[in-house]
């Protein structure tokens, strides 16, 4: 029947209400409350919520430099486009050049040879009227000559018929 | 188990003074717990400062889980101050305890059922002034007569059992683990056999009791919260 004892509800328990053990302990605990306040939840509080904003300022900052990467990284891809397409029209206009160029020489070379060709023709063609010439010139000569030989030679009509079978002959090879 | 309480009159005020000794030295302890775990404050936390910010975010979770954070937050030094008083109260008998002139000077203070029913009137009576100071008088009046007027009494009532309960579940805890620690002390001294056999238990009952100690700082800092609530908040 030991624990039934009202007495010993506390461990060595007195009688009666310890009105002063209430006080003190509310005052105890009000003093507690407000020096941890005071000198500890408060500075603690404080730098978790410096804290806080310090994340959130960093994460802030973060997505925008993400953002100012993004918009570089944008910038240089077009500018690279727009590089290598300036790159491809130079290209292309450098082979249009060249092809051009290409075809200039050729043609002038064709224009040059038929040039050639022709002045060597008109050349021949001169060249055939002086060797005519000469020829006319020749055989006016020899017909003269012929002529003036059957004129001096007094023949026969066989023998003369004879000597102008061999000089046109002659001519002729000659020619 | 014969000890006695120390007994003392005072400007007519009765003291027992191993409770007045136990109490400042749990607040001693409250508070250079905190001090030293807030001294060199740091944005990135290390040691200590790592532990009481643990601290007030699990306070910070009971609250949350109570109340929305506009209302609550006021609460959150209190709820702190409770859960580090209480838990260091629990686990102040628990390595041993002392008896001079089989008078018990050192104890767990919780283990006294004024000091349990003290904190608990306290923490009920701030409920009663937050509600006022939250609500005003008028919506707190009314608040006894919901959902029925018939209620009123139990209202009444409900204070009282609220306040008891709070108050004697801690103090039932932590009394009955150190009265059983001083019986297997006891034991313990009665010769070598029993000693060698009580060692076991007293080690299991020990660990037990710390189990004990921190689930009701808990409980207590959670019922707190969730009278607090009842009272503040305006959806009952």
């Amino acid at each position: 029947m030991h624990f039934l004892n009202p007495d010993n509800l506390v461990l060595g328990a007195g009688a009666g209400v310890n009105t002063g053990d209430i006080l003190f302990q509310l005052l105890a605990f009000i003093v507690l409350l407000f020096l941890l306040r005071k000198y500890a939840w408060g500075p603690l509080m404080g730098i978790m919520k410096k804290r806080e904003e310090h994340i959130s300022n960093e994460i802030n900052e973060a997505e925008k430099s993400r953002k100012e990467a993004q918009s570089y990284l944008d910038e240089q891809t077009a500018a690279l486009k727009e590089a290598r397409k300036e790159a491809q029209a130079l290209i292309e206009a450098a082979k249009k050049q060249g092809e051009q160029q290409g075809e200039d020489i050729l043609r002038a070379a064709r224009e040059e040879a038929n040039r050639m060709k022709e002045s060597a023709l008109s050349e021949i063609d001169r060249e055939k009227e002086q060797a005519v010439q000469t020829l006319r010139n020749e055989v006016a000569t020899l017909s003269v000559q012929i002529a003036s030989k059957v004129i001096t030679k007094e023949l026969d009509e066989q023998a003369q018929q004879k000597l102008v079978n061999d000089y046109l002959k002659e001519v002729g090879e000659g020619r | 188990m014969e000890h006695k309480a120390p007994h003392l009159e005072l400007l007519g005020l009765t003291f027992n003074p191993s409770n007045i000794l136990m109490i400042t030295i749990a607040s001693v302890i409250v508070f250079i717990i905190a001090v030293l775990g807030s001294r060199s404050l740091q944005m990135r936390p290390s040691g200590m400062q790592n532990f009481m910010e643990w601290l007030i975010d699990f306070v910070k979770g009971i609250i949350n889980s109570t109340m929305d954070w506009k209302t609550g937050g006021r609460f959150l030094t209190l709820g702190l101050t409770i859960i580090m008083y209480i838990f260091v109260s629990n686990m102040l008998g628990l390595p041993f305890a002392i008896a001079v002139d089989s008078e018990l000077w050192w104890k767990s203070p919780t283990a006294d059922p004024t000091i349990t029913l003290t904190l608990a009137v306290m923490v009920v009576v701030l409920t009663h002034f937050y509600a006022i100071k939250v609500k005003g008088t008028k919506s707190y009046g009314s608040e006894f007569f919901k959902p029925m007027k018939f209620m009123f009494p139990l209202k009444i009532i409900e204070e009282f059992a609220n306040t008891l309960t709070l108050g004697l579940r801690l103090y039932g805890n932590i009394y009955a683990g150190e009265v059983l620690l001083a019986l297997l002390a006891g034991a313990g001294t009665a010769g070598i056999f029993a000693g060698v056999l009580s060692f076991l238990p007293m080690m299991v009952w020990q660990g037990f009791s710390i189990f004990v100690g921190v689930i009701q700082a808990f409980i207590f800092t959670m019922l707190t919260m969730v009278y607090m609530a009842h009272k503040v908040s305006d959806e009952h």
